[in-house]
């Protein structure tokens, strides 16, 4: 009964998704939108593939830098992807304090989406103004929000490291993932949670069998928002870092004096592995609909 | 789903919850609880303090503040650096427009044309995404650098003069920051567009509208929100944005961003660097505020 409500619910889906042939196309003229949307596209990669490209060339020089030049292919940089200690230990840094980050985002941000769907005033008074804040923290300069919080932190006299950066990532971090893990809780059955406590599931019970495993896959996608938040973020962090330097602001410091090929070592990893999360996550979405 | 829960536990069936509980008049709070506090503290208190401290006086030796209520500083900030504000404006809209035009067609494409490879399209368009912003930007500095894949090889070639060169120019910043905002401009565009009634488009062509017309008068009015999304999740980074200016302006243009950082991590103006950003901030709330009441400002939350 499900499996053939299912079928047809995709059917359905299937043939309204299909895209309408207009009955008259035109000429040389239909060719220009898919050469300049490929065009698009090419220029977005392209630098991608120049970082990939680039982490194979040898270098010359006596410098361990990355030479504009093009002087033959190696796999050096990638047997010695830890050589340079300072790289590496922020590296570390940035995926302790993105999946640190991560956690602590998630629970919050889903507890808040969770307030945000299921309650409105007068039950839920104040949820105008959170969503206003949410937007202003979405919205606001990311220059300014990082300023701010080096102000507070100075004038409070905290030393800056790893705790600053974290609670940092999670204030910048909480928003996306409540808009994210919300959006995916739209469709939700409130029904199947109160069938459950019909049952005689008290509120952890019905939270852990039914309600987590429904909205899943949306804090899924929050998760992975908040995580790739984190370990890009520069500007915020370069405020609020101190002693304690993640990936990109020590890339970002290292421009001055010249960039090591290791440097393009970990981004075209992190690429690889941001890539294959993507269309992991694509292909679990196509089978789950 | 229900059968597990029902075995768990037999004896419960017949226990209907109480509805009365304090604890349910609570919940919305308890679970807002923890995000509220922490965006009250991390984001909200320090912009107060942000303009508290634009309105101190800072021992940039030591970087201890005093409130004197000095409400001069934001005259005097400003007319020490408006010169970056205005480049800061020409730059971040310059970006802006171009992200607008070039990601729009791209846009319409996979909206109306992208099939069932929509997802594949849209992940092309996220790419940039996954390689760090700072690594993005370096690339482009090896990209335009003079004797770089391009330049180099134009030059080489005789096609270009052996003077001609992009980097440290506006132009290489404009270049920078069209690319690394694109996405946000492009899939606000998306939603936009792929939101419009394909039902709308044909009605229009039933009653004889040409496709010049469908599209000024029903596609482009309907994407109108979008346009707006794109260009306030474009701009408002872009004019705060320091690392293009930094890694591909050279010494020249610079930006506000860079201005504010400078006097936060070099100089220690703790309250230069305030005033600056609370101006920032002030510029900025002007594009938010307007869209919040143009729009309602939950409407950002389906383009993000």
């Amino acid at each position: 009964m499900t499996a053939a409500v299912s079928t047809e619910a995709t059917a359905a889906r299937e043939s309204a998704g299909r895209p309408r042939r207009p009955q008259r196309r035109r000429r040389w003229t239909r060719y220009i939108l898919p050469a300049y949307s490929w065009l698009v596209i090419a220029y977005l990669v392209f630098p991608i593939l120049v970082m990939v490209l680039y982490s194979f060339n040898k270098v010359t020089t006596g410098l361990p830098q990355i030479s504009f030049a093009w002087n033959g292919f190696t796999t050096q940089w990638y047997q010695q992807w830890n050589a340079i200690p300072q790289l590496t230990s922020s590296f570390w840094l940035s995926i302790r304090l993105a999946l640190a980050s991560t956690v602590l985002a998630t629970i919050v941000g889903t507890l808040l989406a969770l307030a945000l769907v299921r309650y409105r005033p007068p039950r839920f008074r104040g949820k105008g103004f959170i969503e206003q804040v949410m937007f202003l923290n979405i919205a606001a300069p990311e220059i300014v929000l990082g300023a701010s919080l080096l102000g507070l932190f100075v004038t409070l006299n905290i030393a800056r490291g790893f705790a600053t950066l974290l609670l940092a990532h999670v204030a910048f971090s909480i928003a996306y993932v409540a808009i994210t893990v919300r959006a995916r809780m739209a469709g939700f059955d409130r029904s199947l949670e109160e069938a459950a406590q019909d049952l005689g599931a008290n509120a952890w019970v019905t939270f852990r069998k039914i309600t987590l495993p429904l909205i899943f896959p949306g804090i899924l996608a929050g998760a992975l928002m908040a995580f790739a938040l984190s370990i890009d973020d520069f500007v915020t962090s370069n405020f609020v870092s101190g002693a304690a330097v993640p990936f990109p602001v020590w890339v970002y410091g290292a421009t001055r004096i010249g960039i090591p090929p290791q440097v393009f070592v970990f981004g075209s990893a992190i690429f690889a592995v941001g890539i294959l999360c993507a269309l992991g996550s694509i292909v679990v979405g196509r089978r789950q609909a | 789903m229900e059968q597990p829960v029902l075995a768990n536990h037999p004896g419960l069936v017949t226990g209907r919850r109480r509805r009365t509980r304090p604890g349910k008049f609570l919940a919305p709070y308890l679970l807002a609880l923890p995000a509220g506090l922490w965006l009250l503290i991390l984001f909200l208190v320090p912009l107060v303090v942000m303009l508290s401290l634009s309105l101190q006086s800072c021992n940039t030796a030591t970087g201890a503040c005093v409130m004197t209520w000095h409400w001069a500083e934001f005259g005097q900030q400003l007319s020490l650096y408006h010169t970056q504000f205005v480049t800061s404006f020409y730059f971040a809209g310059a970006a802006t427009v171009i992200d607008l035009i070039v990601s729009f067609p791209i846009a319409y494409w996979i909206a109306f044309h992208g099939g069932a490879k929509k997802n594949f399209f849209l992940l092309m368009l996220l790419v940039p995404f996954f390689v760090s912003f700072v690594i993005r930007t370096v690339v482009w500095e090896f990209i335009l650098s003079d004797q770089g894949i391009i330049l180099g090889n134009l030059k080489s070639a005789g096609i270009l003069p052996q003077s001609f060169h992009v980097l440290a120019t506006g132009y290489a910043v404009v270049a920078g920051l069209a690319y690394n905002y694109l996405p946000f401009t492009a899939l606000p565009l998306y939603v936009a567009i792929e939101r419009i009634d394909k039902r709308v488009l044909d009605a229009a062509y039933d009653l004889y509208a040409t496709r010049r017309q469908a599209f000024l008068k029903v596609i482009l009015p309907l994407t109108v929100p979008g346009l707006f999304a794109a260009f306030l999740l474009t701009f408002i980074p872009a004019l705060g944005d320091y690392v293009n200016q930094q890694i591909l302006g050279g010494t020249n243009n610079t930006m506000i961003g860079t201005v504010i950082q400078n006097a936060f991590l070099t100089n220690l103006d703790y309250a230069g660097g305030s005033a600056l950003s609370a101006i920032l901030m002030a510029i900025a709330l002007v594009g938010i505020f307007a869209y919040a009441r143009l729009l309602g400002s939950r409407t950002i939350e389906e383009y993000l």
